[in-house]
């Protein structure tokens, strides 16, 4: 195993392999590269130069490539100490990196699909800190094997929990039926939308971007222009949906959740590329029940760990990367929330303390605004400029209005707060419902804010700030007093003794 | 719950900003609206034709600045506090979006003592506390450099007490 130690005990490399998967990965670009350029050449130069000239560059690049990783492969070495987690690494400048193990909290195993054949993972060492970059240490690529022993190694400080009856082992496995839930989530529109920009770009690039648009439009010679417009809609809509269809299958297929001796939890899934997620359960502060309209009208919710230490850079924040459970049954999304937090019910299906009605009348009064402002506009011009704009503005006054009131009264009906035995219960928004359970002790610290319109109303805003998931969870346009009440007993002993009663 | 026994409110923490802090908020005021006066006023010296276009929203951007300048430190002034206790940094802010933090001293991870040029003229000093929330900063701004320095060095030694890593 070219894994072993050389420099010293307990110094290991990064698996030989990965200079391999540096050289395909970049065979492929430059072949990819080379096509175009050849086909471009051989008018000029004549076909056996063009070829000779495209595999001589391909070679080059390749050879550079696959040279450049091998050093990089020499010079970098890991090593597991009692303490500490080093890596030193660097084509050029040597950096070296140290973790403190009592800090890392999260380990990530990824591999895409030309490392899966390899037998290769990428293993990602989060401590979670909120400071730049530096706390995040990648080891690029190791064996599987040697990715589980990383993993299990660094994770198992097995802090034993006093509660013996929440299983260990699986708590969900993958159910194909889930795949309903994909096409209503906000990402088929917006496939949808994507894949029809797409066209018009691709075509542009090859010129035929005119031809294109012809030809769409002799289709619809005969028909009236709405009857058009919806058949393209339903056509994008057609696509987006099978993207939507084919996105999830790749992020989601072979899911496992599962709690592993020792308190961490592990989600595991990807059909090309396979992501493992593992959470220690001691950084664990909550859950969050996350509805997105859609999914929310089909009854069903995806559940996303509250917890600390899990990197936050851009990628992963796109990737869902702290979902524990994507949008699966209502019932199944509280079991598994109860599961997680070792509760006999969840928490985040606790009866909510109403908010005031003053804060329907604000979020009526918002959604007017927003739906009104543009039918304004539209009113205004048309008495300027062309009388066609006012009934367009009619036509978007009546679409516009009532769809705001609807998500008003559903934003109003959504807010709600209350205290669920160890945790903090807080709920809101239409468009994406989210209800957060924050274990108590994880708050560390309120904002109240206040507007002079919320004053008059008798209404603030109530943020518990937590050093897990986004930072801040919040009861919005809660009842003055009742929600000040709620903070208070929420973290005995914080906000008590700022409080005057009367 | 506790409710039901009449209303709740948060008090006012104990102790007020340096006087000084209305002097500098002016001058933070002065200078904002001193900016766009002069472009203004420049121009329109420069440009005869469109003269009264531009020393007219001068005038008003001026007389604008002035108004707040005089008024919102003197409003701030009595709504901008902060208090210390040996369990929590509380403090409070803004006149028309009111804004209430607590921060227990056990979650408390950095303080920082920051010293503005302006600050600096006005013997002023502003102290950051961060916790290990990214949202849970609370900012005490407007305290004269020995208040500050009696601050950073109590809240040091409170938080260098408490065990755990903040979380």
């Amino acid at each position: 195993m070219s894994t072993a130690a050389d420099s010293g005990p307990g110094w290991r490399r990064l698996h030989s392999r990965t200079v391999l998967v540096t050289a395909l990965v970049t065979v492929g670009v430059a072949v990819g590269a080379a096509v175009p350029v050849m086909v471009a050449l051989s008018g000029r130069l004549g076909y056996a130069t063009a070829v000779g000239w495209a595999l001589a560059g391909t070679v080059l690049l390749t050879g550079c490539a696959a040279a450049g990783d091998y050093v990089r492969w020499r010079r970098t070495r890991y090593r597991v100490g009692a303490e500490r987690v080093d890596l030193h690494t660097g084509l050029l400048l040597a950096k070296r990196r140290s973790l403190a193990r009592e800090r890392i909290r999260s380990v990530d195993l990824t591999a895409h699909p030309l490392l899966r054949i390899l037998g290769l993972v990428t293993v990602r060492i989060g401590t979670g800190e909120h400071t730049g970059g530096d706390s995040t240490l990648e080891l690029d690529a190791v064996d599987r094997a040697e990715g589980e022993r990383l993993r299990r190694e660094l994770l198992d400080r097995a802090a034993p929990r006093a509660s013996g009856a929440h299983r260990d082992g699986e708590l969900a496995t993958f159910d194909p039926r889930w795949i309903r839930y994909a096409p209503v989530s906000f990402v088929a529109p917006m496939l949808g939308g994507a894949a029809a920009g797409g066209v018009m770009q691709i075509s542009e690039w090859a010129g035929v971007q005119g031809e294109v648009i012809d030809w769409v439009a002799d289709r619809f010679r005969d028909t009236p222009l709405v009857w058009a417009i919806v058949v393209l809609a339903a056509v994008a809509l057609a696509a987006g949906v099978v993207g939507a269809l084919g996105l999830w299958t790749e992020m989601w297929w072979n899911y496992r959740l599962e709690r592993e001796p020792g308190g961490t939890l592990r989600v595991r899934r990807g059909l090309f590329t396979s992501r493992s997620l593992s959470v220690e359960e001691r950084r664990l502060r909550g859950v969050d029940l996350v509805e997105p309209l859609g999914v929310r009208l089909v009854g069903a919710a995806r559940v996303d760990a509250i917890t600390t230490g899990l990197t936050r850079d851009e990628e992963s924040r796109s990737a869902d990367h702290n979902t524990l459970l994507p949008a699966a049954p209502r019932a199944l999304a509280d079991a598994i929330a109860a599961e997680v937090l070792r509760e006999s019910v969840t928490p985040t299906g606790a009866q909510l303390t109403a908010h005031p009605r003053a804060a329907r009348g604000r979020r009526l009064r918002r959604a007017l605004a927003v739906a009104l402002a543009p039918v304004l506009l539209q009113i205004l011009l048309g008495l300027l400029l062309t009388p066609v704009l006012l009934w367009t503005a009619l036509a978007c006054a009546a679409v516009c209005v009532p769809v705001a009131v609807l998500l008003a009264v559903d934003a109003y009906r959504s807010l709600g707060h209350t205290l669920s035995g160890d945790y903090l219960v807080t709920r809101s928004g239409t468009v994406r419902r989210s209800t957060a359970a924050l274990r108590r002790t994880g708050v560390i610290g309120w904002t109240v804010k206040q507007s002079c319109f919320q004053r008059r109303a008798g209404l603030l805003s109530l943020t518990a700030t937590t050093a897990a998931g986004n930072g801040a969870y919040t009861a919005h346009d809660a009842d003055a007093s009742e929600g000040l009440a709620f903070a208070a007993d929420a973290v005995p002993g914080l906000l008590e003794p700022f409080l005057e009663r009367g | 719950m506790t409710a039901g026994e009449g209303t709740i409110r948060l008090r006012p923490p104990r102790n007020t900003l340096d006087p000084r802090a209305v002097g500098w908020w002016r001058a933070q005021w002065l200078l904002l609206t001193a900016a766009p006066v002069a472009v203004l006023g420049i121009l329109g010296a420069l440009i005869a034709p469109a003269r009264l276009w531009l020393l007219t929203p001068a005038a008003v951007l001026a007389g604008a600045g002035l108004l707040c300048a005089v008024l919102f430190p003197l409003w701030w002034f009595r709504t901008h506090r902060w208090e210390v206790t040996d369990e929590a940094v509380y403090v409070s802010t803004g006149v028309l979006l009111r804004e209430w933090r607590i921060a227990p001293m056990s979650r408390i991870q950095t303080v920082d003592t920051v010293r503005g040029p302006l600050e600096q003229l006005f013997g002023l000093a502003t102290v950051t506390v961060t916790t290990a929330s990214a949202k849970g900063a609370v900012r005490i701004e407007g305290l004269t450099h020995e208040v500050a320095a009696g601050l950073v060095e109590r809240l040091t030694r409170i938080t260098q007490d408490t065990p755990g890593d903040a979380t």
